[in-house]
């Protein structure tokens, strides 16, 4: 036992400092308001503080800090995606993600992992190829390879799936990498914090003053701001942040599952994901596997978990790995997930002044949360869309220009 | 497990039901490309009972349900071109 851990028993008072401060009030006026202590609205705070300099600003949250989406995912982290606005973003993102740990201070327990995408039938196969191609022309690590390098990396795995859909290849991501993904927030909240921007838990959003097309200020449950620039981070909740302001999206809410099992012994070292059997999955520090499906058919804002979920998924994973007949399911739960028509985030600047979105991140938001912190904060201090996110505007439905980033999660071509 | 009530088989499983997403009214064909993306894009996604297409994949039966999309109960269901049931309340 480290010594340390000693001052722990000998202290009449805690030892360690808290993560960040707990403020007992709001101020009558910040510089801007992020609705939403998530890692994307915790990044942006951050990212405000440290690189443009604002620090009078307050995050806001009407839960706990880290406890929506951003506590919610299966952590998984990579960006082999399809279209080059999407391969670029999510570049920049797994970058930012490697030095991440050194810039808190705080082990993020970030793991390169090696992330296969499997392939069962020959149009899977087809548009492995392609992403690859994709990939490969943006100097990103990425590769269509057979069901013998499957084996190699993941000897326990039945190649034939039963016999009903056999691997025929799989897209490889090298960088592929899982992180602990409550230490995101906190870090990103701490960081936050030090440079003098204040955490609002437990305080919700009521309504949004908007004067001539311009934020005038927030109703809180805590009381009234005045602030002339609001940046919503609320996946799940956008559609009613939106209605506050009187804007329309195509965000749609899905629940998005998943499940753990009891602890094992080390044995998974890839991520799998299989877009034909609806499994992603991949084993955390802890020795828990991690596994997640499709979204859930219809519309519903809760986070209820159902019985279907876990048969389904087991089944599907039992084609992969026969032995697991006997592991047991420790806990499931449930996120709301902010889905778009192509897939693609909906971010930056809306008709409403003042009002920003960092939203449709639906199943795919965790890996991102670095760039979107970046590249949010860039656009809430310059009011103007960073290049790497003009690609995402909210206006290109009424031009009908639709991004189509299909390489999202549990989503099958 | 989940069950609906389809107006013609009676209560199934919600296992054999495909959704088909809130009723919306399409514009004339006159309208502007902003209307019609407005039609074609966006969605009422605010919590909030509304009124859905079903479809029940087994008997090929297209229907009307009333749902809460916060608590999930089904409030009643009918054939379109039928006049909406009393709603009982009952999650079926």
């Amino acid at each position: 036992m480290p010594y340390q851990l000693l001052r722990f028993a000998f202290s009449s008072k805690h030892p360690e400092p808290r993560m960040f401060r707990e403020p007992d009030r709001l101020k009558d006026t910040y510089d801007a308001v992020i609705i939403g202590a998530g890692g994307h609205g915790l990044a942006s705070a951050y990212y405000l503080a440290r690189d443009h300099g604002m620090t009078n600003v307050a995050v806001l949250d009407r839960g706990y800090l880290g406890g929506g989406n951003t506590g919610r995912n299966t952590a998984i982290i990579r960006s082999n995606y399809l279209t080059p606005e999407g391969v670029a973003f999510y570049d920049q993102s797994v970058r930012l993600w490697q030095d991440l740990a050194q810039d808190f201070d705080l082990n993020l327990f970030y793991s390169t992992r090696g992330h296969f995408t499997l392939a069962h039938t020959d149009s899977a196969v087809r548009t492995m190829r392609w992403r690859a191609e994709v990939n490969k022309h943006f100097g990103i690590d990425s590769e269509l390879v057979g069901p013998d390098a499957v084996g190699k990396a993941c000897p326990q795995m039945d190649l034939s799936c039963g016999g009903h859909a056999p691997i025929m290849g799989a897209l490889y991501h090298a960088p592929g990498a899982i992180a602990r993904h409550d230490a995101v927030a906190w870090g990103y909240g701490r960081g936050a914090d030090q440079r003098g921007v204040e955490i609002h838990q437990q305080t919700e959003v009521l309504g949004i003053d908007v004067e001539a097309g311009q934020v005038k200020g927030v109703r809180t449950s805590k009381g009234y701001i005045s602030t002339r620039k609001v940046l919503c981070a609320v996946a799940g909740f956008t559609p009613r942040v939106c209605d506050m302001v009187g804007l329309r999206t195509p965000i749609y809410i899905h629940p998005l599952q998943a499940m753990v099992t009891e602890p094992q012994k080390p044995w998974l070292d890839p991520i799998l994901v299989s877009g034909s059997l609806h499994i992603y999955v991949s084993q955390s520090a802890r020795g828990e596997l991690v596994m997640g499906a499709s979204l859930d058919p219809y519309e519903l804002h809760s986070t209820r978990s159902t019985l279907d979920f876990v048969e389904g998924l087991s089944a599907h994973m039992l084609d992969l790995f026969p032995f697991l007949s006997n592991a047991r399911i420790n806990r499931q739960w449930a996120g709301m997930a902010d889905m778009t028509p192509d897939f693609a985030p909906i971010m930056g600047k809306t008709p409403v002044t003042g009002f920003y979105l960092d939203s449709g991140w639906g199943t795919w938001g965790f890996k991102a949360t670095p760039v979107c912190g970046k590249t949010m904060s860039y656009t809430l201090a310059n009011d103007r869309n960073h290049p790497l996110i003009e690609g995402f505007g909210l206006a290109r439905f009424e031009r009908y220009e639709l991004t189509g980033e299909k390489g999202a999660a549990s989503v099958g071509h | 497990m989940k069950l609906l009530r389809c107006p013609v088989n009676g209560v199934r499983p919600v296992s054999e039901f495909a959704y088909g997403g809130e009723i919306r009214s399409m514009p004339a064909d006159t309208c502007s490309d902003i209307e019609w993306a407005h039609y074609v894009f966006n969605r009422s996604g605010v919590p909030g009972v509304k009124v859905e297409w079903w479809y029940h994949i087994a008997s090929g039966t297209w229907f009307h349900a009333e749902r809460d999309t916060v608590t999930d109960r089904v409030l009643r269901t009918w054939l379109p071109g039928d006049l909406p049931p009393a709603a009982d309340g009952k999650a079926a």
